[in-house]
């Protein structure tokens, strides 16, 4: 049953995905950047969703803390890895951009300073998780680590926010213009991303699950 | 026997053990005289580049050489059961976070004090003109290394590639900590004064301090007791 729900979900995403992008395709070109500026559509809710994965990073680690409940630790890595990937896509397609418009890969901006230290952060959480073997010290260390990583987040955005500047200011809620029709495609993007986010993790929940219960039945067959 | 009283038996038993073996804090202070001497092949070392430079140069070697002293904090508890011993003391978590975390300030700060006029020397810089404030900064940046190091030196203790793994969870979480002090010390080193432009990064310093403080020492019983 739940696979089938999970293969639903997937196809849907897909399907919202094929069309909205047919959509995009369609629109006029924006003037300054032409179609490179389409990217935006891809961009942001790339970042959308690494950032509510950090937060559901966060959750899931408190709550493995508070209960010890391995559910918790599962979901925690289960999401980190998945917005780690998001994040990863994050800054290939803003690098992308900033090759076209800006005429270079990376610089050292604001946003994708602190972009590449989150991505550092939790990548360090992965690597933390695959070097301890015991998994009761694994899930604690890695929920206080992940606990750590997420309060630096406010902390470097801001102190590099002081350092330097150069991201272009966000086109949405501060001032900039962007014609209702396009939001409405960059909205389904995003649910479309969200979606496909969610069906990853319930996938990666799955592995798991399925890898616990291998390490038992081989506690067992130990014993035995 | 007090909180504060725990704290000082278990700082002066580590610095006790430290000056008695001497492994960590030489071994950190020939790791910084190396880095400081790499350095002046990097770049050029005259006058006005080194200026310009010498926050960031300062705390890569200050970085650098403290994961050498984080790294024994409490891999030097592993032989005969020590860590166990430790934790089986009638004393909280959070004590013992603090006493190691108090000892290996104290450590990381020797290193630097004797770091700070080599650097002088080789790199012909007056440093000491605005000593009150840039004692304060070095004081700060060290609590935010010192404070982070020995709780992750508590999660990475059991790990085989431990010397690798410190630093590399370290570095990224004390970037704000480390960009505030370079730039504080690069200004404190010319001979400027903190002013009004530079106050914001104090204050971060401070916050990033305080901040972790308390998360560690909330998470400090989670961590070693579990």
């Amino acid at each position: 049953m739940r696979e089938k729900i999970l293969y639903v979900l997937g196809i849907a995403a897909i399907a919202i995905l094929a069309w909205n992008i047919n959509a995009i395709a369609r629109l006029p070109e924006e003037t300054e950047q032409g179609v490179t500026f389409k990217i935006i559509f891809f961009h942001v809710p790339m970042w959308a969703v690494a950032i509510t994965a950090a937060c559901a990073a966060l959750l899931a680690s408190v709550g493995f803390l508070v209960t010890k409940n391995f559910r918790f630790d599962a979901a925690a890595v289960a999401v980190t890895e998945v917005g780690l990937a998001f994040t990863t896509v994050g800054l290939v397609t803003g690098s992308i951009w900033g090759r076209e418009i800006w005429g270079i890969w990376w610089t050292w901006d604001a946003r994708l300073t602190s972009a590449l230290v989150c991505w550092l952060l939790y990548a360090g959480y992965l690597m933390l998780r695959k070097a301890i073997e015991e998994p009761t010290q694994r899930a604690t260390f890695a929920a206080v680590f992940s606990i750590f990583a997420f309060l630096d987040v406010p902390i470097v955005v801001f102190s590099i926010k002081w350092w330097r500047t150069q991201h272009p200011a966000p086109v949405f809620w501060a001032g900039g213009s962007f014609p209702p029709d396009w939001t409405k495609h960059l909205l389904w993007n995003m649910a479309a991303m969200l979606l496909l986010g969610i069906v990853m993790v319930a996938v990666r929940l799955r592995q798991e699950e399925a890898q616990r219960e291998i390490d038992s039945l081989r506690r067992t067959a130990h014993t035995l | 026997m007090g909180f504060l009283r725990q704290v000082l038996v278990i700082a002066a038993k580590d610095l006790r053990a430290e000056l008695r073996t001497k492994e960590a804090i030489n071994a950190s202070l020939a790791f910084a005289l190396v880095i400081l001497l790499l350095f002046s092949f990097a770049f050029d070392p005259t006058e006005e580049t080194t200026r310009e430079i010498s926050g960031g140069l300062l705390w890569i070697v200050f970085a650098f050489a403290g994961a050498l002293v984080l790294n024994r904090s409490f891999a030097r508890e592993l032989p005969n059961d020590c860590l166990d011993a430790l934790i089986a003391a009638p004393i909280s978590g959070a004590a013992l976070f603090l006493g190691k975390a108090m000892a290996n300030f104290l450590l990381v700060l020797a290193v630097e004090l004797v770091s700070l006029p080599v650097f002088g020397i080789f790199y012909n810089v007056r440093w000491t003109s605005q000593f009150g404030e840039l004692m304060l900064v070095l004081a700060l940046g060290t609590w935010a290394l010192t404070v982070i190091g020995t709780m992750f030196s508590a999660l990475t203790v059991n790990i085989r590639l431990r010397e690798v793994m410190l630093p590399m969870l370290t570095y990224p979480i004390l970037v704000p900590a480390l960009l505030g002090a370079m730039q504080l010390t690069t200004g404190l080193v010319a001979g400027q004064p903190i002013g009004p432009d530079t106050v914001a990064w104090l204050k971060m310093l401070i916050g990033f301090d305080v901040v972790y403080t308390a998360v560690s020492l909330v998470l400090a019983e989670t961590v070693l007791v579990g």
